[in-house]
């Protein structure tokens, strides 16, 4: 028997690093497109303040840019390191979009930063935006191909189990592809990290105006960030909408979790905007509910039924019982390949082969299972309602802070008065940190919300993880912590710092704070009152 | 398109090209970082050598993610027993990563003695361990890791990480060093002039001639010291990959067995030793192109060498022979491997025309003058 303590460290590990990086992933998605923006309009314009723009926040980009190289280094490995029956299980398929992620993706991104940062002086203008450009275009592939790998975990198309080779392989790429899961997430993942991007961006050039300081600097960033973080945070909630249907249609059991619906209920279902949850006895005690709601979301019907928990369950008591045979015949299978009759038996089963190795936890002979384990592994097939419920309503709230936040600002933008809005720049620097809140508290959705599979009734978690001693684990979680404490103490050093010198750190002469400053700049001139 | 076996050697031959175009790539700046506390005598001199990969060792880099990622799509059960299996020497290599990075891109936003020195041995760090542990990594494939599969093919390796560590392992890692430190220091040789120039270019002749001396040592021990790995029976090509079905046994001198078999492959090992002769005369005769191409040659024949030596193997096992991993037995399916050569083919030739063009957009020496006229938009 796997040791059940290595395997819950092993996905401490995961959620530490994985959610760790994922504090750098959004910031670069979206502000490469920022600076294409800033640099485009540079180009059209020919003003030179665009330029100051994309190289000032540009420094920024980069400060961020390098732990997010750093820390993405730590995903690939450890799936290998700390996931090694998972990696050999559905390598065949799960590989194969990060191997082109890297081809296609990573290549283009990493070639072309260094460009963007260094070729300033050798590349055309022309050129150079191309550069920024590429690099848009790079991150935003890789965010492509690693949540076309992400969605299969969670719907596991375009593949079929082998016996032979004992794992999933790949059977149709496109459908890998072109998964609808796949899809959602990727639209409603990058325009998170453009929503990321333009709140930072408004939020530290609100700084500025509040200081009066680099106003007409400030001033055209915090416009372009107010309409691009509209625009995305637009699409994030729309498309997070859409990302809503498509886990209605692959995963009821993470949509019911979220919605802690206990029960079918009748179409069109009501949405629990808020309950009081008790999972011991699989009820809510009160809740605020919107008719009809969730039935729209879920299924874009009126009349078509969402299945609650009850109902999943019982039905994944079957699957499990199913399983068991496949389990069962898949043994027989390794010994002797070549026994047709089980062979056929086996086939018939073999969609609920991943519920039958849900047993495995309770037992190595699963041919031997008892109905009380087999009623545990089905009460195991619903991840625990009470955070899945409160972390995604907290997510949406705070995303609709975003979408608030960013009307006032483009309204305000448009008008030309938030200059005089000096609540509103306060609102914009206190919501800085809020995107990266709600990006984490998605991705804690998304993946607690799977379990306890791995990959989506096929391969549980619990079978998932290396066979490594758990001191190994201890003693890497703890390296970890020590080393990512020390790169975001010192990343956070620089990020301030640079963000509090503004684009003085370019040493132009033409800013706040330096001598012979304003004059290239005639609309400058509120930034010497300080 | 091409029948399995066909494929499965394709790939044996990809994975040894990602695994070259590291080494050249991310090689020649993971050489520079271990050369820097020492080329580097002072501030700029050190902004000088860093400054010769800045725009570059974020691209390079990704040869090594590519690797990575090629081999957890076409040998996904080599990448997931030798990840595992070697488990903290992965760490190691991964937590000295870190130190690149960081330390190019922050080293030089800060004017503090200290700050800079500590990021200068990061970049060291993170220059000397990978190449370091690779070439251990290496030894230790070519003697067998103890690990073996059970039936639902879950790996359980059975080593210590101290036992990785063992002297013709060791030999195998300062032969990788060395290789890669010469290689390094002839790019420096293009991109500098002066002080860091001339002690660049003792260092290429230094570490070239050292590469022959191990390489050659590691030769010798190959052929007399340690036993190489036979297929007695099974592991078809063309079979559905099932690395259980087969056996293996160990034997003395096994691994000179190809060489013996197919004489041309006596090219593999002449080429890592003439590169390493070609470089240290290009370098004693200023030619830091050619040098270039001459430690990449050397490093071609090396690395091959290891290949050759050991196909159809990849990982054998010392404990359970039967488990050991071969390019017939641990890769994908035929539907995978045959598209990840199609995106390898359509897409590699377009990385390489791109990181060309790169390199000759940066190209020339970068000065001293450069690097203090450029103090706070260079590295």
């Amino acid at each position: 028997m796997i040791s059940t303590e290595l395997v819950d460290i092993s996905r401490l590990q995961f959620a530490m690093v994985a959610l760790f990086h994922f504090l750098f992933v959004p910031l670069t998605l979206g502000m490469t497109f920022l600076l294409v923006i800033m640099e485009s309009t540079y180009v059209v314009t020919g003003k030179q303040v665009y330029k100051d723009m994309t190289q000032f926040w540009g420094k920024l980009f980069g400060i961020n840019f390098a732990l997010g190289v750093t820390t993405g280094i730590t995903m690939e490995f450890q799936f290998g390191t700390n996931w090694a029956y998972y990696s050999h299980y559905v390598g065949d398929v799960f590989g194969a979009p990060l191997a082109i992620e890297g081809l296609m993706a990573f290549f283009l991104e990493s070639t072309f930063i260094g460009l963007f940062f260094f070729g300033w002086e050798k590349l055309s203008k022309i050129k150079h935006l191309m550069v920024t450009m590429l690099v848009a275009l790079g991150s935003n592939l890789s965010a492509l191909w690693i949540l076309v790998a992400n969605g299969w975990m969670n719907n596991p198309v375009g593949s079929d189990f082998s016996f032979v080779t004992m794992r999933m392989e790949m059977t149709d790429f496109w459908d890998v592809i072109f998964n609808p899961q796949a899809q959602a997430k990727f639209v409603h993942t990058v325009s998170a990290g453009y929503v990321t991007a333009s709140a930072f961006v408004l939020g530290i050039s609100s700084w500025y105006l509040l200081k009066r300081r680099d106003v007409e600097f400030a001033k055209r960033s915090f416009r372009i960030a107010a309409a691009f973080g509209f625009a995305s945070a637009m699409s994030v909630i729309v498309l997070g909408d859409e990302s809503g249907y498509t886990v209605g249609a692959n995963q009821e059991t993470k949509m019911a979790a979220i919605e802690a619906m206990w029960h079918t209920e009748p179409a069109p279902a009501s949405f629990n905007l808020i309950a009081g949850i008790d999972e011991a006895k699989q009820k809510n005690d009160w809740a605020i509910e919107i008719p009809y709601v969730m039935g729209l979301i879920g299924t874009r019907s009126t009349t078509k039924v969402i299945p609650g928990i009850d109902e999943i369950k019982s039905r994944n008591y079957q699957r499990i019982l199913s399983g068991e045979i496949a389990v069962r015949d898949l043994a027989i299978l390794r010994a002797n390949p070549h026994d047709t009759s089980v062979l056929t038996e086996f086939n018939q089963h073999k969609a609920d082969l991943g519920f039958g190795l849900l047993l495995k936890k309770y037992t190595d002979d699963v041919s031997k299972a008892t109905p009380d384990m087999v009623q545990k592994a089905t009460d195991d097939t619903i991840p625990h309602v009470f955070p899945l419920f409160w972390t995604f309503r907290f997510m949406v709230g705070v995303g609709f802070g975003l979408l608030m936040l960013f009307v006032l600002a483009l309204y305000a933008s448009v008008r030309d008065n938030f200059m005089q809005k000096k609540w509103l720049l306060k609102w914009a620097v206190l919501f800085i940190p809020m995107p990266w809140l709600a990006v984490e508290l998605g991705w804690f959705v998304a993946e607690y919300g799977r379990q306890p599979w791995t990959i989506y009734g096929v391969l549980p978690t619990y079978l998932s993880a290396s066979t490594l001693t758990t001191t190994s684990v201890y003693g890497s979680i703890l390296g970890f912590f020590l080393l990512y404490s020390g790169l975001f103490v010192v990343e956070m050093y620089l990020m301030v710092k640079f963000a509090r010198q503004g684009p003085s750190s370019l040493h132009t002469g033409r800013y706040h704070g330096e001598s012979g400053s304003g004059g290239a700049l005639p609309a400058h001139a509120p930034a010497h009152r300080a | 398109m091409f029948e399995y076996s066909v494929l499965k050697l394709i790939w044996w031959l990809f994975v040894g090209v990602l695994l070259l175009g590291f080494a050249i790539m991310d090689g020649h700046d993971m050489g520079v970082g271990t050369l820097l506390p020492f080329v580097g005598r002072n501030d700029d001199e050190r902004r000088v050598v860093i400054n010769t990969v800045g725009p570059h060792w974020d691209g390079n880099q990704v040869w090594f993610i590519l690797g990575g990622g090629a081999i957890f799509a076409a040998w996904p059960l080599v990448y997931a027993t030798a990840f595992s299996g070697f488990y903290w020497a992965m760490l190691a290599v991964l937590w000295s990563l870190f130190f690149r990075p960081v330390g190019f891109d922050y080293r030089s936003k800060i004017e503090s003695k200290t700050w800079r020195n500590t990021w200068d041995w990061g970049l060291f760090i993170g220059g000397f361990v990978p190449p370091l542990i690779f070439g251990v990594a290496f030894g230790n494939l070519l003697q067998g890791v103890p690990f073996y599969f059970d039936n639902d093919l879950r790996s359980f390796y059975t080593g210590s990480f101290w036992a990785l560590l063992n002297p013709f392992a060791l030999l195998a890692g300062l032969v990788s060093t060395s290789m890669i430190t010469a290689h390094g220091a002839n790019f420096l040789l293009i991109r500098t002039e002066g002080e860091v120039y001339r002690r660049s270019r003792a260092m290429s002749i230094f570490f070239s001639s050292l590469t022959i001396v191990l390489f050659a040592l590691a030769g010798m021990w190959v052929m007399h010291g340690i036993s190489g790995y036979v297929l007695t029976s099974g592991d078809l090509p063309d079979a559905l990959p099932n690395p259980l079905d087969k056996t293996v046994v160990m034997q003395a001198g096994a691994w000179m067995h190809n060489f013996h078999t197919w004489p041309l492959t006596w090219l593999v090992p002449a080429a890592g030793f003439a590169g390493a002769v070609l470089s240290i005369l290009f370098a004693m005769g200023n030619k830091p192109v050619l040098a270039f191409v001459s430690s990449a040659t050397s490093m071609l024949g090396v690395i091959g060498t290891a290949g050759v030596a050991m196909f159809p193997f990849v990982m054998p096992s010392s404990s359970d022979p039967r488990s050991s991993m071969t390019v017939w037995d641990s890769v994908s399916s035929q539907t995978t491997l045959s598209l990840m050569f199609w995106a390898t083919v359509i897409f590699l030739p377009l990385v390489i025309f791109y990181t060309s063009w790169a390199y000759k957009v940066m190209s020339g020496k970068v000065t001293l003058d450069f690097i203090k006229g450029h103090d706070h938009s260079a590295y």
